[in-house]
């Protein structure tokens, strides 16, 4: 069995991370913020019909599997994607492409990754991880949401793969199969531009973009009343979670695209683009400090219409903040 | 957020194994380097109490299985963190089926390989599912 050197390294974000780790390997830079802003990650949406273990959904970026076929669609890079209708077929093509010496991303369930703490692991299916290689029996996993590299057992990584439930992941794995050696980013950057502006202002539903921060808004103010304290803390907790937990990071998904406009800014020469970096990082705070005060509302258990009442505010705040940049972004010449 | 205001609040959830990695500006208000993270307080609280919810369940369908009301899946169900339709999909039934299974006079009379399923499904032996302790 060949060793195959894996360049692994550390991202905030499992989608971008996966990006920005295999496309590395094959001599095609990208940051893991550069590969999130042209993939247009950046997002809001608030889901009270999609109900996680009884709890109304809400997302800070865009939906799984979209920043990876926009990138690779934006640079030109063309992946082979297979899914599969049997665990056991399904882990033979892995064994034969790793086995030839490609590395593969692979689309899992955290629940079933052994290598992560308990209190993590939530049936959660669009979970991306390399597999580059075996070790005996085990199989070694570049995971960008951990430190270092790590192993997996086959039987794991075969529930993994074969989780039930929404998304379903069907084995699904991919790996570049032509990767262009020199791109221009001017191009993706300005169309990954132009696509978060677009779904961040444009969409006519109320639950989507700087729209549903403002229809959240309105439902968390009427939490208490509706839902009783119990229910309406645990509301508010999932707000927080998908805000701020590993992987899911909204506020964090603010900061890194400021990260990605300051890159963006230096590569084309665009002194706006790193204005615009600065006020984004001022709105990523803006989050944070709603979220440093919906702990400590769902610390305290107690709902008290006033504190839900501020908390409603605070999100007003961040949506017209955040209608102000996209705003302006919009009208910036990339 | 700047680099130094990254928070490191420990309270053991990622039991050390890894640490969370954030984009953070320096006194320049430039992204540089990002800053790995040990927690946050507010994501502590809201995931210990996302657990207490799934222990308080998981308790009371165990108090309900010993009193006879509803059969050993509906306890394991929740105690896999699983719904209905997610369960159901594991052991390849319709809902409504799963939902009668967990009919204690339903479940007596399950056969084997139904059991096995279920069983296969919660990583347990039929021995388990059948006699809840």
């Amino acid at each position: 069995m060949s060793q195959v050197q894996f360049n692994h390294v550390q991202t905030a974000h499992c989608e971008s991370g996966v990006i920005s780790n295999l496309f590395r390997h094959y001599g095609l830079t990208i940051s893991e913020p550069m590969a999130f802003g042209i993939g247009a990650g950046i997002f809001f949406g608030h889901l009270p019909f999609v109900k996680v273990n009884g709890v109304p959904g809400t997302t800070y970026r865009i939906w799984p599997g979209a920043i990876f076929q926009r990138v690779c669609s934006r640079l030109g890079v063309k992946m082979q994607s297979q899914k599969f209708s049997s665990p056991e077929k399904a882990m033979q093509e892995l064994d034969r492409v790793i086995g030839e010496g490609i590395p593969v991303g692979v689309l899992s369930s955290v629940y079933y990754l052994p290598y992560f703490p308990p209190a993590y692991r939530f049936h959660f299916n669009a979970h991306n991880l390399v597999i580059y290689g075996k070790n005996g029996d085990n199989y070694q996993v570049s995971d960008p949401i951990m430190d270092v590299v790590t192993e997996i057992d086959p039987k794991s990584l075969a529930e993994a793969r074969f989780a039930k439930g929404f998304p379903e992941p069907k084995g699904k794995m991919y790996y570049p199969v032509q990767v262009p050696s020199g791109v221009s980013l001017q191009k993706p950057i300005r169309q990954g531009i132009e696509q978060a502006c677009h779904y961040m202002l444009k969409i006519p539903v109320p639950m989507f973009g700087v729209k549903g921060i403002r229809f959240l808004a309105k439902r968390v103010k009427h939490y208490p009343e509706k839902l009783g304290d119990r229910k309406a803390t645990l509301y508010l907790g999932n707000i927080i979670r998908m805000q701020e937990e590993i992987g899911t990071g909204g506020a964090g998904f603010r900061f890194m695209y400021a990260a990605f406009l300051q890159e963006a800014a230096d590569l084309l020469q665009q002194p706006e683009l790193a204005k615009l970096s600065r006020e984004l990082t001022g709105i990523g705070d803006l989050w944070r400090n709603f979220a440093f005060n919906a702990g400590r509302v769902c610390k305290s258990r107690s709902a008290d219409n006033v504190s839900y009442g501020e908390l409603s505010e605070m999100l007003l705040q961040c949506a017209a903040a955040e209608e102000v940049f996209f705003k302006k972004l919009s009208k910036v010449k990339v | 957020m700047k680099q130094n205001e990254v928070p490191q609040d420990g309270d053991n959830l990622h039991e050390g194994t890894f640490k969370q990695l954030f984009y953070a500006v320096n006194d320049a208000g430039e992204y540089k380097q990002p800053v790995t993270s040990v927690g946050w307080e507010p994501e502590n609280v809201a995931m210990a109490q996302a657990w207490e919810e799934v222990h308080a369940k998981v308790e009371k369908a165990r108090e309900r299985v010993l009193a006879g009301e509803i059969s050993p899946i509906a306890y394991y169900m929740e105690k896999n963190l699983m719904d209905l339709p997610l369960l159901a999909s594991y052991v390849s039934k319709f809902q409504w089926q799963v939902k009668r299974h967990l009919q204690p006079r339903v479940f007596k009379n399950l056969s084997s390989t139904m059991l096995q399923r279920y069983a296969a499904a919660f990583k347990i032996t039929v021995q388990e599912l059948q006699h809840l302790k």
